[in-house]
C-alpha cells in the first residue's frame, strides 16, 4: 500500500464527502417518513393499535401531528428519530427504537460472520481466476461465482436446513441459541446456530466479489506495465503484489457495498431460519402491518448503509490518491 | 492507423466488411455462444410453457385433493409430486412462471423506460436538472435493493400492482445512473456537436444521434437486472408481501411449502430450484449478450 | 426548401470578408478544489481577426493556446463571453441568427471517428445535415451520393458503409462531405488532417484544395504542423495563450518572423537542409496556465528578450507590411524595448 498522505486537498475532498452526507441523509429520513403515508387509509390507523381508545387516538394524534401539515409532520418526526424516539410498535406496544437496536446487533454479528466467510473467499477465488484467466479452473471458479450471484438466498438457506438439519442433523435450523434464548454468547452451542444462516448469507456477496475481483486482476494483468515489470525480470510474486495493489480500491469498494448489500439480504435469510434480527422484526412486522415497527428499522438499517458508504469512501481516497483530485 | 487508399478512387481491397448493420454483427456472435444459446433455449421453453399451460394437459394447479398432500417426487400422475394441499407441483411450477417471469421482467422494462428518459435529460441536458434528478437518485441509492423493495411493499400492502410499483421504484435509480453517465460520454462525442452544427434541434439530436448509441449499453445493463429483479420479487411472495395465495408463483410457493420440509424436503425445495435455473440462465444470457454488443463495464 | 437555397446568398460584395471577429472571448469559471476561490479559464482573450472571401487562413499555435475554442466560437458551439462575429456584413445576434450563420459555416474535426455517428451508414451521415434543414429525404440522399462521389468514394459500394467500415482517411474524406453538404461558404478545418498518415494526409489535402475550388470555399485551417500550414494556406494566424501574437501573408511569414514567439515556433520546424542550422534558441517547458496568464506580453515568461517592460505592459499590434501585424515591444518604436528598431 502506498503510504496514506493527507494533503490538502485530500483534507478537501473528505470535508466534502462528509458535508455530502447530511442531504442524503435527510432524503433517506423523508423516504422512511413518507412510508406510513404512501400506506394506503388513514396514517392515523396505520400507527394506532387496533384496539386503541378515543383518549388514545386524540393522545396519538397530538404526539404524531397528524393535523399539522406534512412538512410540519416531517420536522416533528425527525426530532423525535434524532433523539431516539422511533415510537411504539403497534403489535407489541415496546418501544421501537430499543427493539430495533436489539435486533440490528443480532443482524450485525450475522453478517460480520458472513462476511468472514464471504469475503476472503471470494477474493482468493476471484484472484486466482484472474489470474489463470481463461483456464478450466478460471472456468469452473466463474462457474461457481454465476451460481452464486444467481442463487435466491432464501431458497438456499432452505436446501442447506434440509441437507444439514433434516437430514444429517449435524446443526441446528431455527434461533439463535438453544431453547430460543435471545442473549447471544460466544459458546459452541450458540456458534452452531450461526453457521448454516452465515453460510446462507454469504453466498451471493461472495460471488459478486469473486465476478468483480476476477475481472479486475484479468484487466490489470492486461495492461502494458505488467509487461514492462515481466521484461524488467520482476518475479511472479513482485508482480502479483503490483496488482493487488492496484486492485485493491475497487475490489475495497465492492466489498464495501457488499457489507451493505448483506443487511438487506439478511431480511430474508433471518425469516428462514428464525434469526433474531432486523430482519426477523422486519417481516414479523410486515405481517402484523405494524409501520412504527417497519418504518424505524428501515430507517436504521439504511443509516447504517449510508455510513458504510461514508466509511468506504474515506478509506478508499486514503488508499487511492487519484480519487480526492477528481 | 493505416489507410490504404492509394488513389482518390479507391482500390477494392480498401477495408471491407460485408455491410451489415449493427445488429447483423451482434447476432452473428450470439450464433457462436452455445452458453447463450442453451439458456436463452431454456429461458423460452419456461416462457412459452407458462403462457401455454392450459393447453398442455397439466392438472388444474388451484384444485387440491386431502388425500394426496405432499406426494414424493415420481408419484403416479403426480411427476413433481403435489404440494401442502394435495395440488399438483409440475402444474403450480409452470403456472407459476407465470406471475415469477411477469413480476421479475416488467419492472425491469417499466424501470428501463423511465430511468433512460430520466437518465437522458439528467446527461444531455445537465446543470440544474442533472443535479436534480442525480441527488434524488443518490438518496435511493443509500438504500440496499432488497430493503427499499420491502420498505415499500410492506408499506403499500400485499398484492400484485404494489410489488410491480416497489420493484420499478428500487430499479429506476441504478438504470438512471447508467443512462446518465453513457449519455454525458456520448453528449461530448464529435458527431454530436456536428450535427449541433448542422443546425439540429435538441430533440432531434437526442433521437437521430443519442438515443441509438445510448440504449444499447443500458440495454444490457437492464437485462443483467432481470434475475435481481425475479429473486427480489419471488422474495417478497415468500414474506408474504407479493402475490396473495392461492395464486401459484415460486415465491410463495417456497413459503407455504417451508413447513413441509421435515416431510418431503425436496419437494418443497422445488420452487426454488426453479428461481436459481431461471435467474442463472438470465445472468448467463446477459453475459453472453453483453460480450456479443462488446458493451464494456 | 431545395438544395440550392440551403446555402447563405453573398451579401456583402467580393471586398467584404467572410469574416470578422472582434474581440472575441471566452472565459469559463472553474473552481479550484473543493472549497477553492472561483477562477476563470481565459480560453480565449480578445481575439480579433478577419478572413477574406476565397482565402484560407491558417492557424497555428501549441495545444491550449484556443485556436479550437476560436473556432467554436466561429460556428456557435462554443458561447462566446465578449466580442462580435460578422458573417457577409450581418452581425451573429442582430441581423444573423445561430442558426443561419451555421449554414454558412461548418466544420470537420480531428477524430475522424468521434465525429461519425457509428450507427448510421456515412450516406444517412452526410444526408442528416440537409434534412434537418427542410430538404426532402430523397433530395437529401442525392446530395450525399453527389457528396461522396466527389469526395473520392463510390456511392455504390460505400453510401451503405458504416464508420467502422471505412479506414482513418475514408472517415476524414465523409466528414468533410458532411461538412460540404450544408452547402458553406466557411468550412473549419480542425486539425482535420493531424491523425492521418503522411501519405494519407496528401491526398485529403489535395482534395481539400479541389473542393475549395470547385465549391468557392473560404477555409480556416486549425493544425500544429507548418508543413501542412504552409503548403494550404494564404494568411497565417499565431495564437498564444488565447490571444494573437502575430497575423500575415503566409510567405512572408515564412520569410521572416516578426514575433520571437513565431520564430521559436518555426525554428522547432524539421528542415530538410542538414545544413540548415537554426539560429533561434529552442522554446522551453510548457505554456502557462491560462488560468493566470502572465502580465504584460503573456509570452515573457518563456522569451529570450523579455526585459521589465514586457511583464509590465501589453504591447500593442503593429502593422509591419501588407497585412502583417504583430504584438510585442520589439517592433515597436515607441515602446521603449531595448532592441525596439527606432
Amino acid at each position: 500500500m502506498p503510504r496514506p498522505r493527507l494533503r490538502l486537498d485530500m483534507l478537501g475532498y473528505l470535508l466534502r464527502r462528509l458535508v455530502y452526507v447530511v442531504p442524503v441523509a435527510i432524503g433517506v429520513s423523508l423516504i422512511c417518513f413518507l412510508l406510513v403515508h404512501i400506506a394506503p387509509g388513514d396514517p392515523l390507523v396505520a400507527v394506532m393499535p387496533i384496539d386503541a381508545t378515543a383518549e388514545q387516538e386524540a393522545e396519538m394524534r397530538a404526539a404524531y401531528g397528524f393535523d399539522k401539515p406534512l412538512p410540519v409532520q416531517f420536522g416533528i418526526w425527525l426530532g423525535n428519530a434524532v433523539t431516539g424516539d422511533l415510537g411504539r410498535s403497534i403489535a407489541t406496544g415496546r418501544d421501537v427504537a430499543t427493539e430495533v437496536t436489539r435486533a440490528v446487533g443480532n443482524t450485525l454479528l450475522l453478517a460480520a460472520a458472513a462476511s468472514v466467510i464471504g469475503f476472503p473467499l471470494g477474493l482468493m477465488l476471484g484472484f486466482l481466476a484472474g489470474y489463470l484467466n481463461n483456464t478450466v479452473w478460471d472456468r469452473g471458479i466463474t462457474a461457481v461465482a454465476i451460481g452464486g450471484v444467481s442463487t435466491p438466498n432464501y431458497w438456499l438457506g432452505m436446501v442447506l436446513v434440509i441437507i444439514f438439519s433434516v437430514s444429517l442433523g449435524w446443526l441446528p435450523s431455527m434461533g439463535a441459541g438453544p431453547g430460543g434464548s435471545g442473549e447471544w454468547t460466544w459458546d459452541w452451542a450458540h456458534i452452531r446456530h450461526l453457521v448454516l444462516p452465515a453460510v446462507t448469507l454469504a453466498v451471493v456477496p461472495m460471488g459478486i466479489v469473486m465476478r468483480t475481483t476476477r475481472a479486475l486482476v484479468a484487466d490489470i494483468l492486461d495492461q502494458d506495465f505488467v509487461q514492462a515489470l515481466e521484461a524488467k525480470g520482476m518475479t511472479r510474486l513482485g508482480i502479483l503484489r503490483h496488482v493487488a495493489r492496484n486492485a485493491a480500491p475497487t475490489a475495497l469498494s465492492v466489498i464495501g457495498l457488499q457489507l451493505g448489500y448483506l443487511l438487506g439480504g439478511s431480511i430474508l435469510i433471518e425469516t428462514v431460519f428464525n434469526w433474531p434480527g432486523s430482519g426477523y422484526l422486519l417481516s414479523v412486522a410486515i405481517l402484523q402491518r405494524d409501520l412504527p415497527t417497519l418504518q424505524g428499522t428501515i430507517l436504521v438499517l439504511a443509516m447504517f448503509f449510508v455510513a458504510l458508504n461514508l466509511i468506504v469512501d474515506l478509506l478508499q481516497s486514503l488508499i487511492d490518491p487519484r480519487i480526492s483530485r477528481a | 492507423m493505416t489507410d490504404t487508399t492509394q488513389t482518390a478512387v479507391l482500390p477494392a481491397e480498401a477495408p471491407a466488411a460485408p455491410a451489415r448493420g449493427y445488429w447483423g454483427g451482434v447476432w452473428a456472435r450470439l450464433r457462436r455462444d452455445p452458453v447463450t444459446l442453451v439458456c436463452g433455449a431454456v429461458l423460452g421453453l419456461l416462457v412459452l410453457s407458462a403462457l401455454f399451460a392450459p393447453y398442455i394437459g397439466l392438472h388444474d394447479p388451484y384444485q387440491g385433493s386431502m388425500v394426496s398432500r405432499l406426494k414424493p417426487i415420481g408419484t403416479e400422475g403426480h411427476i413433481l409430486g403435489t404440494d401442502e394441499l394435495g395440488r399438483d407441483m409440475l402444474a403450480r411450477l409452470i403456472y407459476g412462471g407465470r406471475l415469477t417471469l411477469f413480476l421479475g421482467i416488467t419492472p425491469v422494462v417499466a424501470a428501463f423506460v423511465i430511468g433512460t428518459t430520466l437518465g437522458l435529460i439528467a446527461g444531455y441536458v445537465g446543470g440544474w436538472a442533472n443535479t436534480v434528478i442525480m441527488r434524488t437518485v443518490d438518496v435511493f441509492f443509500a438504500f440496499p435493493s432488497v430493503l427499499l423493495a420491502i420498505a415499500i411493499s410492506g408499506a403499500l400492502g400485499a398484492g400484485i400492482v404494489n410489488s410491480l410499483v416497489s420493484l420499478t421504484i428500487v430499479f429506476i435509480p441504478p438504470i438512471t445512473r447508467v443512462a446518465e453517465s453513457v449519455t454525458a460520454s456520448v453528449r461530448q462525442l464529435d458527431y454530436v456537436d456536428a450535427a449541433r452544427a448542422s443546425g439540429a434541434g435538441d430533440f432531434t439530436i437526442v433521437r437521430v444521434h443519442v438515443l441509438g448509441n445510448v440504449m444499447g449499453p443500458i440495454f444490457v445493463y437492464a437485462t443483467s437486472l432481470t434475475s435481481v429483479c425475479m429473486i427480489i420479487a419471488a422474495g417478497l411472495s415468500f414474506l408474504g408481501l407479493g402475490v396473495k395465495p392461492p395464486e401459484p408463483e415460486w415465491g410463495l410457493m417456497l413459503n407455504t411449502l417451508r413447513t413441509a420440509i421435515y416431510i418431503n424436503p425436496w419437494v418443497a425445495a422445488l420452487p426454488g430450484m426453479m428461481i436459481f435455473v431461471t435467474s442463472l440462465c438470465l445472468n448467463l444470457m446477459s453475459d453472453g449478450l453483453r460480450s456479443a454488443m462488446n458493451v464494456r463495464q | 426548401m431545395s438544395a440550392s437555397e440551403m446555402g447563405l446568398p453573398d451579401k456583402g460584395g467580393p471586398r467584404q470578408p467572410l469574416v470578422i471577429a472582434r474581440d472575441l472571448t471566452c472565459h469559463f469559471p472553474v473552481r479550484a478544489g473543493a472549497f477553492g476561490p472561483k477562477k476563470v479559464v481565459r480560453a480565449v482573450d480578445g481575439v480579433s481577426f478577419s478572413i477574406a472571401k476565397g482565402e484560407t487562413l491558417g492557424v497555428v499555435g501549441e495545444s491550449g493556446c484556443g485556436k479550437s475554442t476560436t473556432a467554436r466560437l466561429l460556428i456557435g458551439l462554443t458561447p462566446a463571453t465578449g466580442g462580435k462575429i460578422i458573417y457577409d456584413a450581418q452581425e451573429l445576434g442582430e441581423e444573423l441568427s445561430l442558426r443561419d450563420l451555421r449554414r454558412g459555416v461548418q466544420m470537420v474535426f480531428q477524430d475522424s471517428f468521434a465525429s461519425l455517428n457509428p450507427r448510421l451508414t456515412i450516406e444517412e451521415s452526410i444526408a442528416f445535415g440537409p434534412k434537418v434543414n427542410g430538404v426532402d429525404a430523397a433530395e437529401a440522399r442525392r446530395i450525399a451520393r453527389d457528396l461522396l462521389e466527389r469526395i473520392g468514394l463510390d456511392p455504390a459500394r460505400f453510401a451503405g458503409r458504416y464508420p467502422h467500415e471505412l479506414s482513418g482517411g475514408q472517415r476524414q474524406r465523409v466528414n468533410i462531405g458532411r461538412a460540404l453538404a450544408m452547402r458553406p461558404r466557411l468550412v473549419i478545418l480542425d486539425e482535420a488532417v493531424s491523425a492521418l498518415d503522411k501519405s494519407v494526409e496528401a491526398q485529403v489535402l489535395n482534395l481539400l484544395t479541389d473542393l475549395r475550388r470547385d465549391f468557392d470555399l473560404t477555409y480556416m485551417f486549425i493544425s500544429h504542423d507548418l508543413n501542412v500550414v504552409r503548403y494550404i494556406s494564404d494568411r497565417l494566424m499565431v495564437m498564444y495563450l488565447g490571444e494573437v501574437v502575430e497575423v500575415g501573408p503566409a510567405e512572408a511569414l515564412y520569410e521572416r518572423q516578426a514575433h520571437p514567439y513565431t520564430a521559436a515556433l518555426f525554428s522547432a520546424m524539421p528542415s530538410m537542409d542538414p545544413y540548415a542550422r537554426t539560429q533561434v534558441p529552442p522554446l522551453a517547458g510548457d505554456p502557462p496556465n491560462p488560468i493566470d496568464p502572465p502580465s504584460g506580453c503573456r509570452f515573457h515568461t518563456r522569451c529570450p528578450f523579455a526585459e521589465d517592460l514586457c511583464a509590465s505592459k501589453k504591447p500593442r499590434a503593429v502593422t509591419l507590411g501588407e497585412g502583417h501585424q504583430v504584438a510585442c515591444h520589439m517592433r515597436d518604436p515607441a515602446s521603449g524595448h531595448g532592441k525596439a528598431a527606432a
